[in-house]
């Protein structure tokens, strides 16, 4: 018993400290990709190439005066973050990255992320709520609303490469996967895409926290370490949907000569340079834009994809 | 007692405790937190009774969905103002009604367990089916098809009528 106890730990251990310093590394890979994209170099001065610059800004924000407003409701100022970081990096226990290498296994995988980060969007809520602040309010009614619809889009789009697959356990899906999804669930790719975006809150959809028009949205009034745990929330998010996405459309670690792991990482810094590449380049949409295209072309286009998917396979 | 006997005790108190903590506290906001951890610590005990979908579909739909749509509404709603809602409205007949209704179906339950017959083996047989995702599909959409039905043209029903109410205000 002691020794599986140790085995797990020891995942545990593993996989958060990946998680984090991918996570860390992310903010400085974000910012050089989008530098050279705009033809500038992107942080430079901290190290080689700016190459401790996560580094210099975590102890910054480390070290930052912690400012609460008086307006504030104390508990839920407190909570929100924590909440938001808990529901994005618990989420990396399912994600199996080989065969045999994950923190636990379950047989409602896909199903337990879906809930978990349908919990994370009450932090962002509660964060707008809580900080007694106008454009706070906004920012959080905002995300409400953006995150209950793309959430939908998100779990319908999943149920065409599901039901081809047969399981939420996302290990057999994977298995189930001789050739990858993508080729048989185009459609469902895209709109995952699109609806990943969404969730995310990343431009061009970060309506939430549009700085032309909210400061900062949910979270203009946080500062030091409980603004990093937003932004560490955002992007452990960012490597969480990369990662389902690589699982479920792209046969997670198969792949050819290389080992499985390594498989997979590529597969997800695709998607990773993906999400960074559309920020450098599309901007933000308008409010009752994004929700038209929500409503009236995504979810019309993935409830056809679950219709079709399941005429052929009834077919085939 | 075993650890899951152990476990099955404390998420079932902290439950309680979060569902009393739901109906005294006056900020509505306060309410709705305490709320969805009342979900959270019901999905963990769904997961001691090895109902792993349940867990899961109680964490998304009620926590994720119906929470944050009624914290939607609530947040627009002043603090001060809130405070001041009438925290009775009467209904104290039909209350002690639904009141006693469930004080039955728990009575119920406790008896048949202390009369040692079997109160419920959906978990066990669910097993059958090679687990609980298949094991529910199966069983809604065979024996319990027509009761599934009439549950989603009530749902449909109930939304077109808060769609009717919410128009009609909209127009005058």
């Amino acid at each position: 018993m002691w020794h599986d106890l140790g085995l797990a730990l020891l995942r545990i251990v593993i996989v958060f400290a990946v998680a984090l310093f991918f996570v860390a590394y992310l903010t400085y890979l974000e910012r050089k990709i989008i530098g050279h994209m705009q033809v500038r170099m992107g942080p430079m001065r901290v190290g080689p190439h700016g190459l401790l610059q996560p580094i210099a800004d975590g102890l910054k924000l480390f070290f930052k005066e912690d400012i609460v407003p008086t307006e504030a409701y104390r508990l839920t100022f407190y909570f929100a973050p924590i909440l938001c970081l808990v529901c994005a990096l618990v989420l990396f226990a399912i994600i199996p990255v080989d065969k045999n290498f994950m923190i636990t296994r379950l047989n409602i995988g896909l199903l337990y992320v879906l809930s978990i980060a349908s919990v994370g969007v009450m932090g962002i809520i509660l964060a707008g709520w809580s900080s007694g602040s106008k454009y706070s309010l906004l920012g959080g009614l905002r995300s409400a609303a953006q995150m209950f619809s793309y959430e939908i889009f998100l779990g319908f789009s999943l149920i065409g490469p599901l039901m081809i697959a047969g399981s939420l356990d996302l290990v057999k899906i994977v298995e189930a996967q001789k050739v990858p999804l993508i080729v048989y669930q185009p459609v469902a790719f895209v709109i995952y895409l699109i609806a990943a975006l969404g969730e995310i809150n990343r431009v061009p959809f970060d309506l939430p926290e549009a700085e032309s028009e909210l400061v900062a949205g949910f979270h203009t009034e946080y500062s030091g370490m409980k603004f990093a745990y937003f932004f560490l929330a955002e992007y452990a998010n960012m490597l969480i949907v990369s990662a389902i996405a690589t699982i479920v459309f792209l046969a997670g670690w198969k792949g050819p000569v290389l080992p499985g792991w390594l498989w997979f990482l590529i597969k997800m810094s695709i998607f990773v340079f993906f999400f960074i590449w559309v920020r450098a380049t599309f901007p933000r949409y308008r409010y009752d834009q994004f929700m038209g295209i929500g409503w009236k072309i995504m979810l019309p286009l993935v409830l056809a994809n679950i219709v079709v998917t399941g005429i052929v396979m009834m077919l085939v | 007692m075993s650890w899951t006997q152990f476990f099955f005790y404390v998420f079932a108190g902290l439950s309680l405790l979060c569902a009393l903590m739901v109906v005294t506290r006056r900020n509505a906001v306060h309410s709705a937190i305490f709320l969805i951890i009342t979900f959270f610590f019901m999905a963990a005990v769904f997961v001691i009774l090895k109902a792993e979908l349940l867990a899961a579909v109680q964490v998304l739909v009620y926590a994720g969905g119906v929470v944050s749509l009624m914290l939607y509404v609530i947040m627009l709603v002043k603090a001060e103002e809130a405070s001041q809602v009438k925290q009775n409205l009467g209904q104290i007949a039909i209350a002690a009604f639904i009141a006693l209704l469930l004080a039955l179906q728990v009575g119920s339950i406790v008896y048949l367990y202390f009369a040692q017959k079997p109160a419920g083996k959906a978990a066990v047989e669910a097993l059958k089916y090679g687990g609980n995702t298949e094991g529910i599909g199966a069983l809604l959409y065979t024996k319990y098809l027509f009761p599934f039905e009439v549950a989603s043209v009530l749902l449909l029903a109930a939304m077109v009528g808060a769609i009717v109410l919410a128009k009609n205000r909209l127009e005058r």
